[in-house]
């Protein structure tokens, strides 16, 4: 008797957890107003937020979402795919992402595995392509692992495109990237020569050894480097924190004994930039900080005074990557572009683009030069992500 | 003669030949970087390996009963997510109730993990592998996929893990706190009827029943502890590194087995102290921390660390044999 009891206990528990993470995904807004698998969940969805963009009866009746819609908002559906659930800077790419899409009245499906690797993207891509998808925009976790997923989902018709991190150029059909990685590179380098004063040791902290991204960026401050005007700075060493908290804060900390005449860290990666702050900051150390963080969890540490340990950073607006992704994923699916370069396209209020030659062999657009966070403007930044 | 008997009691502990690797090792690393082994590393290492630390203590009470627990990383990463989210909305809150609300949840999630385990008769590493992805996701959940900032944070949290008052302004804090929760458990394993049920227990289960001890009951505080632990522990990550994410204590589970591991803990159950996995703990942070010291190359760090793990444990088993050896000699005679 008391078995029975329990066991069903244990099963009202699963079932509840499996709910629970149902309301989860419909909570991070799988789908606006299209005809979803799950209706309990879409109707919660379609009720708490976006009422006027939506035709009410566009889930039960393909045909109505055709009225008034332009016709790229038919019953196309534009999925984005980030490199990982629980983290702030994704979900801001997501949201810029589904808001133009809100607009457009069009179908969006978003993916964020668990884990940021490949293995868990190339699931989530098989099952998009299962779907029918019409559009993909991936970050991808891996240049070239996810090359044949994708490869198998521009056969199938759907269109390919990436933000963020590049997947290799025969996996995609237009990059969008959110800052050129040479205006990276110099904008980077110029931080670390005005904070060094043009001469001492410097150091990067990266995230994992194997991100495209980091490696580009790396490259291409190495590359700046060897222009005259820096002669006088040294890279003493490249460390990686592989963008866990305590690895970064042991790499940075060692940084510290073993170059003990180290003026700057430059950390290109929003959890190592965060981490090497808070230690600088606890050890009131000489050393300053500066690179790629977000706003609100740099605020703390932003400040022009020696009690603070990072002068000024940079980093672009994932929001307007969001935004021109979505304005890609839609360009590409209504065929008005290929991701040819020297194509054109408008994407709302971000204003014209130009597809343009990428330096891995495909094209690009480049969302604009990275933005500079400094004491004056952080206070207002922080609350927005 | 003497000499020989030093030698032989040396050789025969597992807890000293620990010792003599750590030592070894130290060595060897200040040899190469004389920064290692100054006050402020050390306070350093220590401080940022309390957590790794305290919950091995706990693991160590789960493995003495022939358990296992990989769920200690999600429960960290959902009590402090949720203990911080709390502090971020009731900012006039004093550091200590958010402690108590991190550590109740955390003990929470230990007991219904126990509780699956010893009346749902669920292996401990199924039950705990459901737990691990449960408590992960519901992490994310609570957060609604955001982190919680520095600036968040009130700055007496923050401050707690910086500051030294508890030590009477010599020692850290954290340092402290995991100074007297060895203490504890030392004392707690030694000296008290409960602890010592718990090696009964783990060494032969039935006759512990037959001699009327609640096996259940045992199994569940077992689990119930490491929660508390971890609770803890979620609290200090989150003052520590004034930081609260969703995905905070990835991986920390193998982190705090390895640790015990080292220590000489069984993982049959029955067998391990609380020196053995302090020595135990203490060689995983020395080996994290030291590995960047010494110039050694990114890529090599992790498996040097592995390798590290396998020597020490093949240097225990062969201690543990010497063991064995000498007491069924003492038998025979």
């Amino acid at each position: 008797m008391k078995k029975k009891l329990l066991s069903a206990i244990l099963c009202a528990a699963m079932l509840a957890s499996v709910l629970a993470g149902c309301g989860g995904n419909g909570g991070s807004g799988s789908s606006t107003g299209g005809d979803a698998n799950a209706p309990a969940a879409d109707e919660g969805e379609a009720n708490a937020g976006d009422d006027a963009s939506s035709p009410s009866d566009a889930g039960d009746d393909a045909e109505a979402s055709s009225d008034g819609k332009e016709s790229s908002g038919g019953d196309a559906s534009y999925a984005i795919l980030v490199k990982s659930a629980g983290n702030p800077y994704n979900k801001k790419m997501i949201e810029g992402f589904q808001e133009v899409m809100d607009a457009q009245g069009a179908t969006c499906v978003v993916k964020e595995p668990e884990e940021a690797s490949a293995e868990a993207q190339i699931k989530m891509i098989n099952e998009l392509v299962a779907q029918g998808i019409s559009s993909i925009a991936i970050a991808g976790n891996d240049a070239d692992a996810l090359q044949p997923a994708l490869e198998e989902a521009m056969n199938q018709g759907i269109k390919v495109c990436c933000m963020d991190s590049a997947v290799n150029a025969d996996s995609r059909q237009l990059f969008v990237n959110q800052a050129g990685i040479e205006i990276i590179g110099e904008t980077l380098m110029e931080a670390v020569y005005d904070i060094t004063g043009g001469e001492g040791q410097w150091a990067i902290l990266s995230a994992t050894s194997q991100a495209t991204n980091q490696n580009a960026w790396i490259d291409a401050m190495k590359q700046v480097m060897e222009d005259e005007k820096y002669a006088g700075l040294e890279l003493v060493e490249v460390a990686y924190g592989d963008d866990e908290y305590q690895k970064s804060v042991d790499q940075t900390q060692a940084l510290l004994t073993n170059y003990p005449d180290l003026k700057v860290i430059c950390a290109p990666t929003t959890v190592g930039i965060m981490a090497a702050a808070k230690v600088l900051q606890d050890e009131s150390s000489s050393v300053k900080l500066t690179g790629l963080g977000l706003p609100s969890e740099m605020a703390d540490y932003i400040g022009a005074d020696d009690t603070h340990s990072c002068p000024y950073m940079y980093l672009w607006n994932p929001i307007d990557i969001g935004r021109l992704t979505a304005y890609v994923s839609l360009a590409l699916v209504d065929g008005s572009i290929t991701g040819a370069s020297g194509e054109t396209f408008t994407a709302g209020d971000l204003g014209e683009y130009t597809i343009s030659e990428a330096a891995d062999g495909g094209t690009e657009v480049v969302l604009g030069p990275p933005f500079a966070f400094t004491p004056d403007n952080i206070e207002e930044w922080k609350n927005v992500y | 003669m003497k000499k020989k008997f030093n030698l032989k009691s040396i050789t025969s502990s597992r807890e000293t030949s620990l010792v003599i690797v750590l030592v070894l090792l130290c060595g060897f690393v200040q040899f190469r970087n004389s920064a290692f082994l100054t006050p402020g590393m050390i306070e350093n290492l220590f401080k940022n390996y309390a957590v790794t630390m305290i919950m091995a203590l706990g693991m160590m009470c789960v493995l003495l009963i022939g358990g296992i627990d990989i769920a200690v990383g999600s429960t960290l990463g959902f009590s402090g997510m949720c203990a911080s989210l709390f502090l971020r909305d009731h900012t006039q809150m004093p550091a200590i109730v958010i402690f108590l609300i991190s550590i109740a949840i955390g003990t929470i999630c230990g007991a219904l993990i126990g509780l699956v385990i010893s009346y749902g008769k669920v292996p401990p590493i199924i039950a705990t592998l459901g737990g691990m992805y449960v408590f992960r996701g519901l992490a994310y959940l609570v957060a609604k996929n955001e982190w919680v900032s520095a600036y968040q944070f009130t700055d007496g949290y923050k401050d707690f893990a910086q500051s030294k008052y508890l030590g009477f302004g010599l020692v850290n804090n954290l340092i402290i706190i995991t100074i007297l929760i060895y203490i504890l458990f030392f004392i707690f394993f030694k000296w008290t009827t409960l602890g010592r049920k718990i090696y009964a227990v783990g060494s032969n289960a039935e006759a512990a029943e037959v001699s009327g001890i609640k096996i259940h009951r045992i199994k569940i505080m077992c689990y119930a502890i490491l929660g508390f632990l971890t609770g803890l522990c979620g609290a200090i990550y989150t003052s520590l590194y004034a930081s609260a994410q969703g995905d905070m204590g990835t991986g920390l589970e193998m982190d705090v087995i390895a640790a015990c591991v080292v220590g000489g803990v069984s993982l049959n159950g029955g067998r391990g102290s609380v020196a053995g996995v302090f020595l135990g703990a203490l060689t995983m942070a020395i080996v994290g921390r030291a590995l960047p010291l010494i110039g050694v190359s990114q890529f090599w760090q992790t498996a040097i660390k592995g390798l590290i793990i396998i020597v020490a444990v093949i240097l225990n088993v062969l201690a543990q044999r010497a063991i064995d050896k000498n007491n069924l000699k003492g038998r025979e005679m």
